[in-house]
């Protein structure tokens, strides 16, 4: 029975990911046209609803090209590598508190593992080989030079973000992603005991995900399409979509790790009964990615593109440093309260 | 050797230093509340009115300086073309064909076929300026599909638009004369 409620989780929260991934999409290109004072895509379906699905068989349909002298293998590996990390990190992010449903008391949380951050930080460097592959495997520059520059990005980021989370986990004293969540409950968020932890991890999953100011690995004025230059049909796909799911996952983490996760505030003043509770905590997770979703496109379309050297002195010189200091920081006031 | 070093070390003296700007407030140079201020900026367009014009279903009304497909004026149920083939003798991509011929009315002259291919007009309205008659001009029409390329060829039938419904061009090229 375990077993089983355990596939159905995955089974749901996998279709609810691939469908949300696949709206925000959507979400970015209507967004990105307001902003512009455009309408965007509004014509499949009502206001562009089946957009997504139009542009998922558009890409299918379309030839798989390998440029001569690629290596075949590796081209092909590299898209799956980069949407598996992606659709994996969110298999221990709990999305709600315990539900209980036909006699079954359910934890909603796919895998929870003990060593919760360690693994969610061990997969996304992995995300590193998908671009890198991709980029080596391609037999051209651009690729080439996208690669290289998203494996310094992603090495140099990654130490910040490591640093930034352990503010937190000194004060949970547990790397477990529920126990973050319940310490948050009311008001407690992360987001007000650790602003400056708060920042530099946003600036890092920003980096992380390749997203503007910092998709230097993508850059279209300067490399044509990046690391993905050479992919076209569904492989190019794969990697589209792993952005996307790149970034609900960064949003789904910061929410977890300093948002609150699932917590609603003023949730038990309200009277319901315990699982209307649950669902109302859920829904108030997926309201919080969504926000956190559109703060990643609202700056993307807000601040230019970071120069090189700029990225790797703002890495190295700035962040690791407040980073550390938040660490430092933090220490200090456990050990005087 | 040593003068290219000498060259190098006075390059490097020339170059402008980085500019280190002083006089930020050291609020300022977070860089967060900048980054705030610009948000503000990109939401606030999110509210403003579109640009974009719902085109099959919003029709644009080209001004009368529009230079759509050419037509033929018709008048009182006759074009008012005399087959001068000048219109034709002045098309820079030879799209006009005109064969004339005798008629009973007082202006003696008329095209029998009077054919404008569209595949090969480049609007230029070069037809309408040498026209003596004021028999062809540029209408608002900028609608132009065609699935056949023997579609492409407009005969009189579809050349020919009565003059009430071109009043708008006539004056404007009256004014502009
Ligand atoms: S120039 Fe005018 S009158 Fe002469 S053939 Fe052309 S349309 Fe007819
Ligand atoms: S508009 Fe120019 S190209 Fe077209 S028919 Fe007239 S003269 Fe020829």
């Amino acid at each position: 029975m375990e077993l089983l409620i355990t596939v159905i989780k995955i089974v749901a929260v996998m279709g609810v990911m691939l469908g949300c991934v696949a709206y925000v999409v959507l979400l970015e290109r209507r967004l990105s046209a307001a902003i512009q004072n455009r309408i965007g895509p509004n014509r499949v379906g009502w206001q562009g609803l089946l957009q997504p699905i139009a542009d998922v068989v558009k890409l299918i349909m379309k030839e798989d090209i390998v440029p001569t002298k690629a290596n075949r293998f590796l081209h092909d590996l590299a898209p799956l590598i980069s949407i598996g990390v992606a659709m994996t990190t969110f298999a221990i992010i709990p999305f709600g508190n315990r539900i209980s449903l036909f006699g079954y008391d359910i934890k909603l949380q796919i895998a929870d593992v003990n060593i919760g951050i360690l693994y969610i930080l061990a997969l996304t460097s992995l995300g590193v080989y998908g671009l890198t592959l991709s980029g080596w495997s391609s037999n051209s520059k651009y690729p080439l030079l996208g690669c290289i520059r998203s494996s310094a990005q992603m090495i140099s980021y990654e130490l910040s973000m490591g640093v930034s989370i352990i503010g937190i986990i000194m004060m949970t004293e547990s790397l477990k992603l529920d126990k973050i969540v319940e310490m948050q409950a009311g008001w407690h968020w992360n987001i007000i005991l650790q602003p400056i932890g708060f920042i530099t991890f946003l600036v890092a999953s920003f980096a992380e995900t390749n997203r503007l100011p910092f998709d230097l690995p993508e850059a279209e004025p300067e490399l044509v399409a990046g690391f993905h230059t050479e992919y076209s049909g569904m492989k190019f796909g794969l990697f589209y979509l792993a952005e996307y799911s790149n970034m609900f996952v960064a949003s789904a983490l910061i929410t977890t790790l300093y948002l609150g996760g699932w917590q609603v505030p003023f949730v038990h003043s309200l009277g319901l009964s315990d699982f209307w509770i649950s669902i109302v905590q859920v829904f108030g997770f997926f309201v919080k990615i969504v926000l956190m979703v559109a703060f990643f496109i609202i700056i993307r379309w807000t601040i230019p593109r970071f120069r090189y050297d700029q990225l790797m002195n703002l890495g190295w010189k700035f962040m690791l440093p407040i980073a550390i200091l938040n660490v430092l920081i933090t220490g200090l006031v456990i050990l005087l309260i | 050797m040593t003068n290219d070093k000498s060259q190098m070390t006075n390059y490097m003296e020339n170059q402008k230093p980085i500019v280190h700007r002083k006089d930020l407030h050291w609020w300022e140079m977070f860089y967060i509340p900048q980054i705030i201020g610009g948000m503000k900026i990109t939401l606030t367009q999110v509210f403003r009115p579109k640009f974009t014009r719902q085109y099959p279903e919003e029709k644009w009304n080209p001004p009368p300086s529009f230079r759509g497909r050419p037509v033929l004026v018709e008048q009182n149920g006759v074009e008012r073309c005399v087959a001068c083939g000048l219109c034709s003798r002045v098309c820079p991509s030879l799209a006009i064909d005109v064969q004339a011929s005798e008629t009973e009315l007082s202006k003696e002259r008329y095209p029998v076929k009077f054919e404008i291919n569209m595949l090969r007009c480049i609007f230029c309205g070069f037809c309408e300026e040498v026209c003596p008659e004021e028999a062809i001009v540029m209408s608002k029409e900028f609608e132009l599909t065609f699935t056949h390329q023997a579609d492409g060829i407009f005969g009189k039938d579809k050349l020919l638009i009565p003059v009430e419904k071109l009043k708008d061009r006539l004056e404007f090229l009256r004014k502009m004369r």
